[in-house]
């Protein structure tokens, strides 16, 4: 699990972290000053030379982190979307005008209402899977349902404002 | 008309063109630099349209030109990195001077200009051009490679070596003499020694005095700071440049990074002004008959600062093509190649060889230009082609058997 993941200082311009994968690729990330990232793939024949350059802005970056951080959970969900058709998943994040922001799972009652269930909370970059009823909302956190679409569409609603039907 | 107008007129009008030089420059991916320094030999002494009125205000802001071109130089830094990189990198920092320094120096002697101008052209060819390094590093996408922290260092070694390099030339060319030199350069290491660690331990205090969300105080405060200071440190004999380099280092965190975004304009025009004044001063009827002779030195030096690359990306365990991109990209020089020569142009104090401007500016031209695209040399096909076939040979060919 553990992997080395290499500090080097950029004088001037800022940080690079890289690290080697298992299967022998270098990949790294240019941090620079004013916060702008740059994800970086090195050359297979020439490892101290990068082939790409891919300059992200913060967002772009915070959801990349999200997407490799949560891949574990999605995957799973995605075998389970591949064995029941129509059944969806979605991530669905609660806004800070949220009804629910400082509340228990239990409160909004989603499963009763729209028979659709959250299987985790990513908060973050970490996944929370299975929470119970007692577990308590922060804004910012993304909730991860299964469901029908409209069972899905219900849930969106109730985080957003507390009413199943919009 | 009446001279105010007139100067208006000159300003823009040369504004104007350096804009659109700017344009064309980035259109072919070059550094305006060599651009300006032509639009200032075109004007001025000898040129094909003299300016009269705002030569003034030239030599003015060029000044401000060279001030604001180091506050940014010395933001860019903290004084941890500079003092972390000397460890680390001092030894790429001496095969670098020694390297760079030495034929400028030797090639000054061989012509004859004595000691002092051997002093001012050890300097010229010695310092790599951070600016254009650093712009074309990002424009290959080589910033994340790992060669790249070893050309960085060597260009924050070679920022600090002017540090205590430019008084020292300071003093000499203002005839104060080897004794009043050696004064010189002991209150400007003094100076620089204080400096950084006032800026490590107190950095954040001196920073606490402005207030980054207010640009305009901002602005005034920085840029008002600078100019105080770079002006007592010249009335020390210090150099009014190493005074400002010294003032962007001791300011840190949000206050520097605010400051720079704020000073970047300024810094763009007034160092325009800088590179053209430069030309301005120069007679391009001095220049052909320095051409071959900047031509051959240029071509040394170049020679030179690759092998510098070089050996210091293999000391760091740089494999052979990363050595190469290393060697060629400290090839440019650049803004500080023109600040010492216009230091040595400028003094009054001792008559300087007149042909070490042209040479200056024909040699800064040289490599400004053929630097950004020596620079791409190892991305080319047959390059790399020549280096694999050199590898595979070099594996091919039987280890030493020890005895």
């Amino acid at each position: 699990m553990r992997v080395r993941v290499e500090q080097t200082a950029l004088p001037g311009i800022g940080v690079r972290h890289d690290m080697v994968t298992t299967s022998g690729r270098r990949l790294g990330v240019v941090t620079h000053r004013s916060g702008r990232r740059d994800l970086v793939f090195y050359d297979r024949d020439d490892p101290d030379a990068c082939t790409a350059d891919i300059p992200l802005t913060d967002d772009e970056a915070e959801a990349l982190a999200d997407i490799l951080g949560a891949s574990l959970m999605l995957g799973q969900l995605s075998g389970l979307r591949q064995q029941a058709a129509g059944l969806l998943t979605e991530q669905i994040s609660i806004p800070a005008g949220s009804p629910f922001v400082g509340r228990r799972l239990g409160d909004t009652k989603a499963r009763t209402r729209t028979s659709a269930s959250i299987v985790a909370v990513l908060r973050e970059r970490e996944v929370i899977a299975s929470p119970d009823p007692a577990f308590r909302f922060e804004a910012g956190d993304v909730v991860v349902v299964v469901g029908t679409r409209k069972g899905l569409d219900g849930v969106t609603a109730i985080l957003a404002d507390g009413d199943p039907d919009g | 008309m009446h001279d105010q107008t007139v100067l208006l007129i000159e300003v823009g009008a040369l504004l104007l063109g350096l804009g659109l030089l700017g344009r064309l420059s980035r259109r072919i991916g070059l550094s305006p630099i060599p651009l300006y320094l032509l639009a200032g030999l075109a004007f001025g002494h000898g040129g094909i349209v003299p300016l009269s009125a705002s030569e003034e205000f030239f030599a003015v802001g060029a000044e401000i030109g060279v001030i604001l071109l180091l506050v940014m130089l010395g933001l860019e830094y903290t004084a941890s990195e500079l003092v972390g990189n000397l460890r680390a990198a001092a030894p790429a920092g001496l095969i670098d001077g020694l390297l760079n320094a030495l034929p400028g120096a030797a090639f000054a002697l061989l012509l004859g200009w004595g000691w002092l101008a051997a002093v001012v052209l050890a300097g010229i060819t010695w310092v790599s051009s951070s600016g254009v390094i650093a712009k074309v590093l990002a424009d290959l996408g080589r910033l994340g490679n790992r060669e790249t922290p070893v050309i960085l260092s060597i260009l924050v070694i070679e920022d600090l070596a002017m540090a205590l390099y430019l008084p020292l030339v300071t003093a000499l060319l203002a005839g104060i003499g080897l004794l009043g030199g050696a004064q010189a350069l002991v209150i400007a290491v003094a100076t620089v020694v204080v400096v950084l660690v006032v800026a490590i331990r107190y950095g954040h205090i001196i920073s606490r005095m402005f207030a980054p969300q207010d640009p305009e105080a901002l602005l005034l405060g920085v840029l008002g700071l600078t100019l105080l200071v770079a002006g007592l440190a010249a009335g020390l004999k210090v150099s009014a440049a190493v005074g400002a380099f010294l003032v962007g280092i001791a300011l840190s965190g949000p206050v520097a990074h605010h400051a720079t975004q704020l000073l970047s304009p300024l810094r763009d025009l007034f160092a325009a002004v800088f590179f053209v004044f430069f030309g301005l001063a120069t007679d391009p009827a001095d220049m052909p008959p320095v051409l071959l002779p900047a031509l051959g030195l240029a071509i040394v030096t170049m020679g030179t600062k690759v092998l510098t690359g070089y050996l210091a990306a293999r000391r760091v365990g740089i494999a052979l093509p990363g050595r190469w991109r290393t060697g060629l990209a400290l090839v440019p020089r650049g803004e500080f190649s023109i600040v010492i020569a216009g230091l040595a142009v400028t003094s009054a104090g001792v008559a300087m060889e007149p042909q070490l401007a042209p040479l200056a500016t024909a040699y800064v031209l040289i490599t400004v230009v053929t630097g950004p695209m020596l620079a791409r040399l190892p991305d080319m096909r047959w390059f790399k082609d020549w280096l694999r076939r050199k590898a595979q040979s070099a594996a091919m060919s039987p280890a030493p058997v020890a005895d």
